[in-house]
């Protein structure tokens, strides 16, 4: 086969590849709406945002707290876990050896693959009963947000290592031929310079925590309201659908339907915007 | 010569009685909706399966949609078998019912609860935050943790009907899925109080869990007295037909009324019939 030729078909099965995801997620986002749209057509958007309550079985379809509890939780665990992560990959990096690095990045990548539902058992049997100690009964957003922070922390890490292992090694001499002390070549060179892959791994680790459901649904306590303290329950959007989707009929399995499009739409956004401010960047 | 002889007449015997079973029991074939309740439905679909393997022609379409969908798909025709999630009523006398199992929720603690028994005017006091400390209802001091199902589950739906409560009333501080949830929840919160499948609870408490189950009204939750029907939060799981069933529809429910579906029963944390 001539390179031409070998370029002709990786091409074109490429194309397929790439036009069955776009087709696929179109599929998805088309199914979501259709499955909304009677329940659309019969509550209307408008009371989704409203009604003071969620009792879809009473007629009332309050999903403002639900929408509420998942940006809480996902932007507090990104405020936990991206100081941490950010830190682990700094150390591994530039404060210790290179075997001792090694052994890090291999339990980093390790606790990256723990599956969610393990830490969310971990987070019933013994994270919620030590708040509980404090604030019973511990089932709470406090819970919930250290649970996906502990969940996201390996791929701020790995995100943020990869970043700065990026930064051409030109920048590094440069600091050092002008004398720059190792904390002012990381703060000042460094990490300005891995910026854009760093927030990029933090908006990733976002969108995981706002799409997690089984280690939230076990610890945040899942009631309906909007949170006074980090102490009160709350229920994230992906819970609910997780909760009420195997008994629900009628109306009550539309409005679920409404939950996953709600998050879908916040994920979207996300996306979209993690996109445009790394497209900035590059053109900056 | 003996010998030969002997064996075709017992090759010949075990031939004839093959047939002869084959001709008491003539194979069963067709198709069944089944329509109706969806706290019966799981255990019905798990039946079904059952029945569907023994039976090669038989195929049972289990639909959802509620009691009263099962109720109204039999009257008029849609459904050979309505699926309902109690007893019928008086009023209901132009269908025939057949109980398959009982399904019955027991109120759980945390195992160093002092309480042993609360009366149902304590029960919803409790749910619906008139009561918010132990002490009030005879336990220590203590802020109560109210630990409800999620909206649509039948545990929930048999005990606001009981307890004549609407799910909003409920002032929950935990909300969980599952019985093996509402387990772990409870075990870990010794304030807390829920209620899960009485199947499900005494399985845990045998296991050693940290949950003990309370009595309403000095009754004890356990199989026996949901069998015995002296518990009261407890209901008959029904099968309904519009006429005595014949044909497929007896031996379905005949099936699902047999010791044999006991352990699908039990794995559905449901009481059987009869043991």
């Amino acid at each position: 086969m001539s390179r031409s030729r070998v370029d002709q078909v990786l091409g074109t099965s490429l194309g397929v590849a790439g036009g069955l995801a776009t087709l696929l997620i179109a599929a998805i986002a088309l199914f979501l709406m259709r499955e909304s749209w009677a329940v659309f057509q019969s509550v209307g958007i408008r009371r989704f945002l409203t009604d003071t309550s969620w009792n879809p079985t009473e007629k009332l379809f309050g999903l403002a707290p639900m929408l509420l509890a998942s940006v809480l939780t996902g932007v507090g665990a990104v405020v936990i876990a991206a100081p941490l992560g950010l830190g682990s990959a700094l150390c591994s990096r530039f404060y210790v050896g290179k075997q001792m690095a090694r052994v890090q990045r291999a339990i980093v990548t390790l606790m990256s693959g723990i599956p969610s539902v393990v830490f969310g058992l971990w987070g019933l049997v013994v994270l919620v009963p030590l708040i509980g100690k404090y604030m019973p009964p511990g089932t709470s957003l406090l819970a919930a947000m250290l649970v996906l922070a502990l969940m996201i922390l390996p791929t701020v890490a790995l995100t943020a290592d990869a970043a700065l292992a990026a930064v051409p090694a030109a920048l590094n001499q440069g600091a050092a031929a002008l004398g720059l002390s190792r904390e002012a070549t990381i703060l000042h060179v460094l990490l300005p310079a891995a910026r854009t892959g760093i927030v990029a791994g933090i908006l990733l680790s976002l969108g995981r925590a706002l799409g997690e459901t089984m280690a939230v649904l076990m610890v945040a306590g899942n009631v309906v309201l909007i949170p006074a303290s980090l102490f009160e329950p709350v229920r994230t959007l992906t819970a609910n659908v997780a909760l009420e989707m195997a008994y629900a009929v009628g109306d009550h399995r539309a409005s679920l339907f409404v939950s996953g499009l709600a998050l879908t739409v916040a994920v979207g956004a996300l996306a979209i915007a993690s996109w445009r401010m790394t497209e900035g960047r590059f053109r900056a | 010569m003996t010998c030969l002889f002997s064996r075709r007449v017992a090759v010949a015997a075990i031939l004839a009685s093959a047939t002869a079973a084959r001709a008491q029991q003539p194979a069963l074939s067709g198709r069944l909706v089944v329509t109706g309740s969806s706290t019966v439905a799981p255990l019905v679909l798990e039946i079904a399966k059952v029945f569907e393997k023994r039976h090669s022609g038989v195929r049972i379409d289990v639909q959802t949609g509620g009691s009263s969908r099962g109720l109204a798909d039999v009257r008029n025709g849609l459904a050979d078998i309505g699926m309902v999630s109690r007893a019928l009523t008086s009023s209901e006398n132009d269908v025939i019912g057949a109980p398959i199992a009982r399904d019955g929720i027991g109120l759980i603690t945390h195992k160093s609860n002092l309480i042993a028994s609360l009366d149902e005017k304590a029960v919803a006091d409790l749910f619906t935050g008139r009561v918010t400390d132990w002490k009030d209802v005879g336990g220590l001091p203590g802020r109560v943790t109210i630990v409800n199902k999620a909206e649509g589950r039948s545990t929930l739906e048999l005990f606001l009907q009981h307890f004549k409560l609407k799910n909003s009333e409920i002032k929950a501080s935990v909300v969980i899925g599952d019985n093996a949830q509402g387990l772990k929840t409870v075990a870990g919160a010794p304030s807390a109080i829920g209620y899960v499948s009485i199947g499900t609870a005494e399985f845990e408490v045998e296991q050693g869990a940290a949950v003990k189950l309370i009595a309403i009204g000095g009754v004890k939750p356990s199989s026996a007295a949901v069998l015995g029907g002296t518990y009261p939060l407890s209901r008959p799981l029904t099968l309904v037909t519009r006429a005595a069933p014949v044909g497929l529809a007896a031996a379905l429910i005949a099936f699902a009324r047999s010791n044999e579906v006991h352990t699908l029963v039990k794995e559905q944390f449901f009481v059987p019939l009869q043991s």
